[in-house]
């Protein structure tokens, strides 16, 4: 479903991504883990059609990036830390707006489908603006989730979420993936991601520094491995 | 680290000679203007520099156009050159525009349409510089510059022929009725001369100038990028 | 529920150009209509700014009418960055314009839709300052060629504006480099705009007038193509 080789990404002088090798198969969870400002967001962005790269190949459900963009982007279904959403809009009609963005048919049907997938039927007609930070990144998942896409790219989906929170949104993306998804998330947190993730792939220094399938973890030891993969330091990881 | 080019040395060299030979004859070859006197020999220098600055201006435009076409960084290093260029020479002008004036019609400023033109072009890539200033990541700093370049360039002449028409209908009261002419005046031959060697004069300079801004910018780009590798 | 795969990208196909323009039309507005911020801001602004010119320029009624283009356009042109502004600064904050970006659409419609719907608030706040300046300096200001002039002149400002205000707004200096950006660049159309109107409201013949009303016209043309052109590169990355 993605295959991504040698991908360079520069900011001028600076080198974030330095020939990137990653591939995912149709339907698989990645968990996309590394310390700050290893450039897991700019990578995130690039797949997601937001940021072109400088050098290297990038392939999405068998269209190019960033030539064949617009293709793609009717297959993705993005949620980054921020909502993406209109504080003064309500919660439905930012769904019918990206609804609307998107060519969804049946679009009542499909919004009233989706609040109740996310949990937020009865706060529908709020203005987002008045909604906590979990409801926002829930709502915000609905949106991404709205078109239906093969594809899902989450960044940070958990950050500022407290506990309660971050357990729906664990609900709600095991719900979402296991309808045959292929989903790519990073992740700080690795408890999270450990819960969710069939595969783990480490991201430093610009390339990906391991990736190991769950399987091939033993119980707990994921640290162990992520401290691994990062030559020895662990920072900007946390695990309960 | 590249040595200085040869030819940029000569070119210096070449430069000042120039200068002073031009100055000389601005000041001291050509014959006196018979209505306004000595003040004219401003003008020698005033067009030629307006005319480098148009040129550095227009360079930045085409510089501009071939950024975002190509994503090439040096292109942008070739359009900011150009515009800080223009800049310096578009000043200049501005500035013997009105010490031309001041004699002539006891005013420092005339609302003569290129007069005000040039000033508001002037503007306009200062605000270029502003733009660019306020932007941290290279590849957008480029792009935005690149697409301000042109938006101004190509907005100049329409606020040329708006403040014409404006002036053809309603002539100041200050300074000439021709809303055309800042001072005109008929040429002698050996005045043709001097006028377009200061032209030749400048824009000598304005390319050595030029060289050496684009040969900065490419340097300091090249410490960034070594910078950064040895960071890394 | 069901854990099935079922086929995915069923639910959705690429919309049309205009009825994604629609939708982004439709969003700014519906936004407005609840928060009424943009609109106020302006309309209270604009305001302000015609009391600060009576006490300026402190004309008798006569000299007034003389400069009541000059005023009204000079308000406009101010209180049009504070619009152009808002509207780009709500996609910026949330990170919305990626949410636009990310879907099928083609960019131009992006700018096209931002562009209508600041038309439309500089419009309605110009619509009700007409009627206010009107009753504070007891001139008539319903005269349809003068109505003509400010559509003209407002997509002009818009047309520019709009672009220049997607760049503007992804700066530090975000909030002062607008009206720096845009201010030189627009003065074809407020020189043309005030001649027009002025001449409107003395009752000039019309081929006396035409000549800025082409002027007008064809600053909307270029700079509109121009936008068109160069769009995808402010937003892309």
């Amino acid at each position: 479903m993605i295959q991504v080789h040698k991908l360079v990404k520069r900011f001028g002088a600076k080198t974030v991504l330095r020939g990137l090798d990653f591939e995912v198969a149709e339907g698989e969870f990645v968990a996309l883990l590394g310390p700050n400002g290893a450039g897991k967001t700019t990578f995130l962005r690039i797949l997601a059609s937001l940021s072109r790269p400088t050098m290297g190949v990038v392939r999405l459900a068998s269209y190019h990036l960033p030539g064949q963009a617009a293709q793609v982007r009717l297959k993705l279904g993005v949620l980054s830390h921020q909502p993406l959403l209109y504080g003064d809009l309500t919660g439905e009609e930012n769904l019918r707006f990206y609804g609307r963005m998107y060519g969804v048919e049946d679009l009542d049907a499909r919004i009233a489908e989706v609040l109740k997938l996310v949990g937020l039927s009865a706060r529908r007609r709020d203005v987002v603006r008045t909604y906590s930070r979990g409801m926002q990144q829930r709502l915000a998942i609905g949106r991404a989730v709205i078109h239906d896409p093969q594809v899902l790219l989450l960044d940070e989906p958990y950050t500022g979420l407290d506990q309660d929170a971050s357990e729906m949104l664990d609900e709600i993306l095991r719900l979402v993936a296991a309808q045959g998804r292929t989903v790519v998330m990073t992740s700080h947190d690795l408890a999270r991601a450990a819960g969710l993730a069939e595969r783990f792939d480490v991201l430093s220094r610009g390339v990906i520094a391991a990736s190991a399938e769950r399987a091939a973890i033993p119980e707990g030891g994921l640290l162990t491995f992520y401290q691994k993969a990062l030559g020895g330091e662990g920072e900007g990881a946390h695990v309960l | 680290m590249e040595r200085k080019p040869r030819l940029l040395t000569v070119l210096d060299v070449l430069s000042i000679v120039l200068l002073a030979v031009a100055t000389w004859m601005a000041l001291f070859w050509a014959p006196m203007e018979a209505l306004m006197g000595n003040v004219q020999r401003v003008f020698y220098f005033h067009v030629a520099a307006g005319w480098v600055g148009m040129m550095g201006f227009l360079l930045a435009v085409i510089a501009g156009i071939a950024y975002l076409r190509t994503g090439a960084g040096k292109w942008d290093i070739v359009g900011l050159s150009g515009v800080e260029i223009g800049l310096v020479f578009a000043f200049i002008n501005i500035v013997t525009g009105s010490i031309w004036a001041r004699p002539i019609w006891n005013t420092w400023w005339t609302w003569d349409p290129r007069l005000v033109t040039a000033t508001i072009m002037f503007l306009v890539y200062v605000a270029y510089l502003m733009l660019r200033e306020g932007i941290d990541d290279p590849n957008r700093r480029a792009r935005f510059g690149a697409i301000y370049a042109i938006v101004g360039f190509v907005s100049v002449p329409l606020t040329f022929l708006s403040i014409r028409i404006f002036r053809t209908i309603h002539p100041t009261l200050v300074g000439s009725g021709d809303p055309a002419a800042l001072g005109a005046f008929d040429m002698t031959p050996n005045m043709r001369m001097v006028f377009f060697f200061s032209l030749f004069v400048f824009t000598v300079i304005g390319i050595d100038l030029l060289w050496h801004r684009i040969r900065l910018g490419w340097l300091k780009d090249q410490v960034e990028q070594r910078k950064f590798q040895l960071m890394s | 529920m069901s854990s099935e795969r079922h086929t995915q990208g069923s639910v959705a196909k690429q919309p049309s150009y205009l009825r994604s323009l629609a939708a982004i039309v439709w969003k700014d507005l519906a936004a407005e209509l609840r928060s009424r911020e943009v609109f106020s801001a302006m309309l209270v602004f604009a305001l302000l700014v015609i009391l600060i010119f009576n006490f300026a320029l402190e004309l008798n009624a006569r000299e007034r009418a003389s400069v009541t283009a000059g005023v009204l356009w000079a308000t406009f042109t101010f209180a049009g960055t504070l619009g152009l502004n808002r509207s780009m600064a709500i996609e910026k904050d949330r990170g919305c314009l990626d949410g636009l970006l990310l879907a099928p659409v083609d960019r131009s419609a992006i700018y096209f839709g931002k562009a209508i719907g600041n038309l439309i608030f500089m419009l309605i706040v110009e619509i009700v300052v007409l009627p206010i300046y009107s009753v504070l300096y007891n001139v008539n200001l319903f005269v349809p060629g003068l109505l003509l002039v400010i559509l003209l002149g407002s997509i002009g400002y818009v047309a520019v504006g709009t672009l220049l205000a997607s760049m503007a707004v992804q700066a530090r200096t975000r909030d002062i480099l607008l009206p720096i950006l845009l201010f030189p660049v627009v003065i074809p159309v407020v020189v043309a705009a005030v001649k027009a109107s002025d001449a409107f409201l003395q009752g000039l013949p019309l081929d006396q007038i035409s000549v800025w009303l082409n002027l007008l016209i064809a600053y909307d043309v270029i700079f509109i193509a121009i936008a068109y052109m160069v769009f995808d590169f402010v937003v892309e990355e």
